[in-house]
C-alpha cells in the first residue's frame, strides 16, 4: 500500500447511491451494496464533513462547513482518502 | 458470533470494538430463517431442521418484520432456513425487502438455483448468495450433506458463474474431514468466480450429536490458522474464528461476540435468539409477534441487555490471551456442557480440552427439533408388487 494519500480535497465529492449510512452514538455506519462492505465513521464532526459533501463544490469546502479547521485538516483527508478507497465516497460530476 | 467481517468490517481500535461490546441502536445484520423446511437432511444442521412448521410467519408478518427492519435501517439480512428457497413466497420477499432497502444474503442447498435464477439473481446489486457445500469432494460433501448434495451445489455454482454473477459465496463449514481441503476449496470458489467462506462447526442443533466426531483436531485448528493468516481479507469467515486469535495476530474482522450486541437470529416462528447458534430457551429473547415487535425485543430485551453488560472474563480472565479470544463462542461452550463463563471447547491453549474432561451432567439439549422423522412416512409411496399377487420380501431382487 502506497503510503501517498491519494484524495483531492478541492474536487467536489458525494456519497455512492449505493451507500446506505445509519448513525449511530458513536457517529455512523456505512453500507456500500455494491462492494458489500461495512465502514464506520468514527465521530459525528466526520459524519457531518460526509453528509455535506454532496452540497459543496469542494470536500474542502464540506470540512469548512462542517467546523474543521486548517490544523484538523490532514487528519480528515486521510479520512475522506480511505472513504473513498473503498468506494463510499465517489467523485461528483458537476454539471 | 459475529457475521460482520462478511460485510469486510475493519478491526477498528480499541474505543469502537468497545462501543460494538455495548451494542448498537440495530444489528448490523442479521439472520433471519425463513423456514424449518428442507429437502435436505444434514448431520450437523444448527437448527435441526427437516419439516415445516405449522406456525411458521406468513409472508404478511414476513413483511412486516421487513417494514421494521426498514425503519431500523438494518442494512441486511442474512437468509437461512431449513432451505428458504422452498418457500413459495421466497422470492416475493426477496423482492419486497430489496424494495424497502434491506439486502439480503440468503443461504442455499442450491436446489432451486436454475440458470433462469441465477440470471435474475445476478441482475441484482441487493442479493447476494451463499452456497453450502461442506466437502471439495462429493465423498466427503454427501457423507455429512446427503447423496447428490455436492452436485446440486455444483450445478447451482455453475448457473451463477454462467450467469455472470462474481462474488457470490462458496460456505463451508470447516470440519476434521474437510480441513485437508481448504486449497481445493479455493480452487472451487476461484473456478466459479465466487468469494470462499469457512465458518465453524458449532455443537448447535444436530451438530451436538456430531460434534466430537467432526470438529477439528488440535493440529487442524492450528493448520486452518495458519491458512486464514495467509489468505487475509480475501476469505471471509463471518467472524467465526476469534477464539483462534489466541495463536497470536488476530484475523481480519471485529473479533468478538456479536451476539445480541451486533447480531442475532429471527427464527421461523418469529422467536428471537442472541445467535443463529444458539437456539435453546435460554437465549431467546422474544418474539416478534408480540406488541413492539422486533424492534421492542432488540432495544429492551432483559437478555440482550445482560449480553450487552461488560464481559468478567470469568475462568479466563487470568488467561494471557483473554484480549485476542475472549474466552470464545458461547454457543460452543453451552452446547458442549461448559460454563459461559470459561473457556471454549476448542480453546487453542488445550483448556476447553480440559474443561471438557471435567463435565458431568448431559450437555442442554436444543430447545426444538424439526428433523425429518427418523422412519420415513410410508403412505402413498409404496411401490406397487412387480408382479401380480407378488408379496415376497426379495421380489425384485436378482439372484447373485
Amino acid at each position: 500500500m502506497s503510503t501517498e494519500i491519494q484524495f483531492d480535497l478541492d474536487r467536489p465529492w458525494q456519497v455512492d447511491p449505493r451507500v446506505s449510512m445509519r448513525p449511530e452514538p458513536f457517529g455512523a455506519l456505512l453500507y456500500h451494496f455494491g462492494t458489500r462492505r461495512l465502514s464506520f465513521l468514527k465521530n459525528q464532526r466526520v459524519l457531518a464533513v460526509v453528509r455535506a459533501l454532496g452540497d459543496h463544490p469542494s470536500a474542502r469546502a464540506a470540512c469548512t462547513a462542517a467546523g474543521v479547521t486548517e490544523a484538523e485538516l490532514p487528519a480528515y483527508r486521510r479520512a475522506l482518502a480511505a472513504l473513498a478507497e473503498s468506494s463510499m465516497i465517489s467523485e461528483r460530476t458537476v454539471v | 458470533m459475529t457475521l460482520t467481517s462478511d460485510a469486510g468490517a475493519r478491526s477498528a481500535p480499541g474505543r469502537l470494538t468497545d462501543l460494538f461490546q455495548l451494542g448498537l441502536d440495530a444489528p448490523i445484520c442479521l439472520t433471519w430463517e425463513l423456514t424449518y423446511a428442507c429437502n435436505l437432511s444434514c448431520v450437523h444442521c444448527l437448527s435441526s431442521s427437516g419439516r415445516r412448521d405449522p406456525a411458521e410467519l406468513t409472508t404478511d408478518e414476513c413483511k412486516q418484520v421487513i417494514d421494521t427492519l426498514e425503519r431500523m435501517q438494518v442494512f441486511y439480512v442474512n437468509i437461512g432456513g431449513g432451505e428458504p428457497t422452498v418457500r413459495p413466497d421466497f422470492w416475493e420477499l426477496v423482492d419486497y425487502a430489496t424494495a424497502h432497502h434491506v439486502g439480503v444474503k440468503f443461504s442455499t442447498n442450491g436446489v432451486k438455483i436454475t440458470p433462469a435464477v441465477a440470471a435474475r439473481l445476478a441482475a441484482s446489486d441487493y442479493v447476494d448468495v451463499q452456497i453450502s457445500l461442506d466437502g471439495a469432494t462429493a465423498e466427503v460433501n454427501d457423507a455429512v450433506r446427503g447423496a447428490g448434495s455436492y452436485a446440486t451445489a455444483m450445478r447451482a455454482m455453475s448457473n451463477l458463474s454462467e450467469a455472470g454473477f462474481r462474488g457470490f459465496k462458496l460456505s463451508v463449514v470447516m470440519t476434521r474431514q474437510n480441513i485437508p481441503q481448504l486449497n481445493a476449496f479455493k480452487s472451487i470458489a476461484d473456478r466459479f468466480g465466487a468469494q470462499l467462506r469457512l465458518t465453524r462447526l458449532r455443537p448447535s442443533g444436530r451438530g451436538a450429536d456430531v460434534w466430537h466426531d467432526l470438529h477439528p483436531t488440535a493440529e487442524q485448528q492450528r493448520e486452518l490458522y495458519e491458512w486464514l493468516v495467509a489468505h487475509g481479507e480475501q476469505v471471509l469467515t463471518g467472524d467465526s474464528f476469534f477464539h483462534l486469535s489466541a495463536y497470536g495476530s488476530a484475523l481480519p474482522g471485529l473479533n468478538l461476540c456479536g451476539a445480541g450486541r451486533v447480531v442475532c437470529l429471527i427464527d421461523p416462528v418469529g422467536d428471537v435468539y442472541a445467535c443463529p447458534f444458539a437456539i435453546h430457551e435460554n437465549f431467546l429473547a422474544g418474539n416478534v409477534r408480540l406488541a413492539g415487535g422486533f424492534e421492542s425485543v432488540w432495544r429492551t430485551s432483559s437478555l440482550f441487555a445482560s449480553l450487552r453488560a461488560p464481559d468478567t472474563g470469568g475462568a479466563c480472565r487470568s488467561c494471557g490471551f483473554y484480549d485476542s479470544c475472549r474466552g470464545g463462542c458461547m454457543a460452543a461452550k453451552f452446547f458442549t456442557g461448559l460454563p459461559l463463563d470459561g473457556p471454549d471447547p476448542e480453546c487453542v491453549q488445550g483448556y476447553g480440552e480440559q474443561a471438557l474432561a471435567a463435565v458431568s451432567a448431559a450437555a442442554p439439549k436444543p430447545s426444538v427439533d424439526h428433523s425429518h422423522r427418523k422412519v420415513p412416512v410410508t403412505i402413498g409411496r409404496r411401490r406397487p408388487p412387480d408382479r401380480d399377487c407378488d408379496e415376497n420380501p426379495l421380489a425384485g431382487f436378482a439372484a447373485q
